[in-house]
């Protein structure tokens, strides 16, 4: 664990994230302290896994960044690649969706771990290898000892998605990024995977990163949430406060076409709540707040000026936000 | 205009199979040894009525996709029958197996892999009218599925890469409302959608059945989503049908251990507030 506890283990200020043609990052800003969890909501083409990757340094050929990622005391916008490549796994490591397609197919799962921790540790083989055996128990792996000679295709989703945990968490790094790690996986075993992240960041001391579309998830393993439309943060703020009192129609309606058991009539008339219309492609954002044509408090203003994010820790973009619990609507 | 709901258990089933198992012949492990098998589906029994709309949950390798082919006639089941309107699909000579090929249809998981990127989206409308040979005023037929699913009808000039995923279900739900089918068999047909776009799907499959008296087979893994969708659920687990209910009644009093293996893995916002979601 770092000693300089007072730095966060990232801050992100005015992030833009683009390719000359489309912009996919909009100016976003957010800061995790040293330990702390956010969660990243938003829906394909919100910008969220853009911004990973922009935090990771691992955008597509043609993208750029703009701003500036301040951690461990640099600022990862200015930074080479080859120092970039030496800090993904050692000070900040991402899990990402589909463990198959990013683990190695033709390496022993056991060696794709133990390189990770020889590259950055610089420790010899044998103890490398005994470290894996060690991370993989931990990572509730059956049969550790015989599983490391397995090659990924040998194994179920699950236990890929542990392996790919257990690599991201070998170097004790400060900030774990996890975009959508159970998606793909079995509903009986995601629970099983979140529970094991959740307990392996938390021991490690790490910041996480949570980036899903699914609000669950955010709300088990996160204490601050962002939720993003369109390129940018549209709210902000503590996971029980948000969650429970959203201030942005957007995340209300997100909040609200959550199929829960609670909300079924066995009559079959019950309608789940749905925010009309689609995601705006990032080639034709409309003007004022990009979630105006989709908004059922949109005025004149909202068509016009873009919201901004206040200064205050829990704040949405909306010049009409929804009221406070126990506090009159203003107007 | 039809509305069926609730009906009365007697209504003949629509849909139905009786016993049905299905063997698969894996290989030999040595030269000389015997080909061991898989049963992927054991004496099953399952039906679907007009109005009604059913889930089938399990995790995956329960045998889910396996019984959607043989509801579809895509694979011939060994043992057990599968019928349409009371008749054997396999036995019932070519008129019957025609009529059960237009009267059940299919949505898919992933729109963007189950509709063809180089064919306008009025092409692909079409196609099931062509390859089942089905005669008629097909122009006016798109227009009124187009109207059924909430499109407008310049969507027939456009390519699928045009348009979003949750449009692009919904052209998927047309197309296979384009025969006049009975039942529609939907597979994971939200799952690789937004969140904010899943209840709009939602909602409009909710609304055929009501609308339309289809029969509806909705296939998932995520039991919530089931639930607000269909009245009656059967879990599936290693290719039996484990328990069978209502929705509510399986949420709040699971029986089989792999009901409540599902039930025990629906995540909620309220629980993950609480603090013991992961608990």
């Amino acid at each position: 664990m770092q000693t300089n506890s007072a730095r966060p283990a990232i801050e992100v200020r005015d992030l833009v994230v683009g390719n000359g043609d489309v912009t996919a990052v909009r100016g976003v800003s957010f800061t995790i302290p040293q330990g702390g969890r956010m969660g990243l909501v938003g829906e394909s083409g919100s910008g969220k896994s853009m911004t990973a990757l922009a935090l990771m340094g691992l955008l597509p050929m043609g993208w750029s960044t703009r701003g500036s990622i301040l951690h461990d005391g640099v600022d990862l916008v200015t930074q080479s690649d080859r120092a970039l490549s030496s800090r993904r796994g050692r000070t900040l490591s991402m899990v990402f969706q589909d463990p198959l397609s990013s683990l190695n197919p033709v390496r022993r799962v056991g060696d794709q771990i133990s390189s990770v921790i020889r590259r950055h540790t610089g420790a010899d083989k044998r103890t490398a290898e005994a470290q894996t055996v060690e991370l993989m128990k931990q990572m509730n792996l059956p049969r550790a000892e015989q599983l490391v000679r397995a090659y990924p295709h040998e194994i179920s989703g699950g236990q890929r998605q542990r392996i790919m945990i257990a690599m991201a968490l070998a170097c004790y790094p400060q900030l774990i990024i996890a975009d959508e790690p159970t998606t793909a996986l079995d509903v009986t075993v995601q629970k099983q995977v979140l529970r094991l992240l959740n307990g392996a960041v938390r021991d490690r001391g790490s910041a996480l990163l949570m980036i899903t579309h699914d609000l669950p998830i955010i709300a088990a393993m996160c204490d601050t949430v962002a939720v993003m439309y369109a390129g940018r943060i549209v709210e902000i703020g503590p996971v029980q406060e948000v969650f429970r009192n959203p201030r942005h129609h957007y995340t209300r309606g997100l909040l609200d076409s959550q199929p829960t058991m609670d909300n079924i009539a066995l009559d079959g008339s019950s309608r789940l709540v749905s925010i009309p219309g689609m995601v705006p492609p990032l080639h034709a954002l409309p003007t004022g707040c990009a979630f105006n044509p989709r908004c059922p408090a949109a005025t004149d203003k909202c068509r016009e000026q873009m919201p901004e994010l206040g200064a205050e820790a829990l704040r949405a973009a909306c010049w009409h936000p929804l009221a406070k619990v126990g506090e009159v609507a203003a107007q | 205009m039809s509305t069926v709901t609730p009906f009365p258990a007697e209504v003949r089933p629509l849909l139905e199979v009786r016993q049905l198992s299905q063997v698969y012949h894996l290989n030999r492990q040595n030269l000389f040894g015997p080909r061991p098998t898989l049963k992927v589906l054991d004496t099953i029994d399952f039906a679907v009525r007009p109005g009604e709309a059913v889930g089938l949950v399990g995790e995956s390798g329960s045998g889910k996709t396996t019984l959607t082919r043989m509801l579809t006639g895509v694979e011939k089941p060994r043992e057990g029958q599968v019928l349409y309107d009371g008749v054997d699909v396999w036995l019932g000579g070519e008129a019957h197996r025609k009529l059960f090929r237009r009267s059940v249809q299919v949505v898919l998981q992933n729109p963007r892999s189950s509709l063809d990127p180089r064919m306008r989206v009025g092409t692909s409308l079409l196609e099931p009218l062509r390859s089942l040979r089905i005669e008629g005023d097909h122009a006016a037929r798109v227009l009124e599925v187009l109207d059924q699913v909430g499109l407008d009808k310049n969507a027939l000039e456009r390519f699928p890469h045009e348009f979003s995923g949750g449009q692009l279900q919904r052209i998927a739900i047309a197309r296979a409302l384009m025969p006049g089918p009975k039942v529609l068999i939907a597979d994971e047909p939200v799952s690789a959608l937004d969140v904010s776009i899943q209840a709009q799907v939602l909602n409009l499959l909710k609304d055929l059945v009501k609308n339309l008296g289809l029969g509806l087979v909705f296939i998932a893994h995520d039991l919530s989503v089931v639930a607000y969708t269909t009245s009656r659920v059967s879990v599936m687990s290693a290719g039996k049908i484990v328990e069978v209910g209502k929705p509510l009644d399986l949420f709040n009093r699971p029986q089989a251990d792999a009901t409540k293996a599902l039930v025990g893995a629906i995540l909620s916002v309220e629980s993950g507030l609480a603090g013991n979601a992961l608990a």
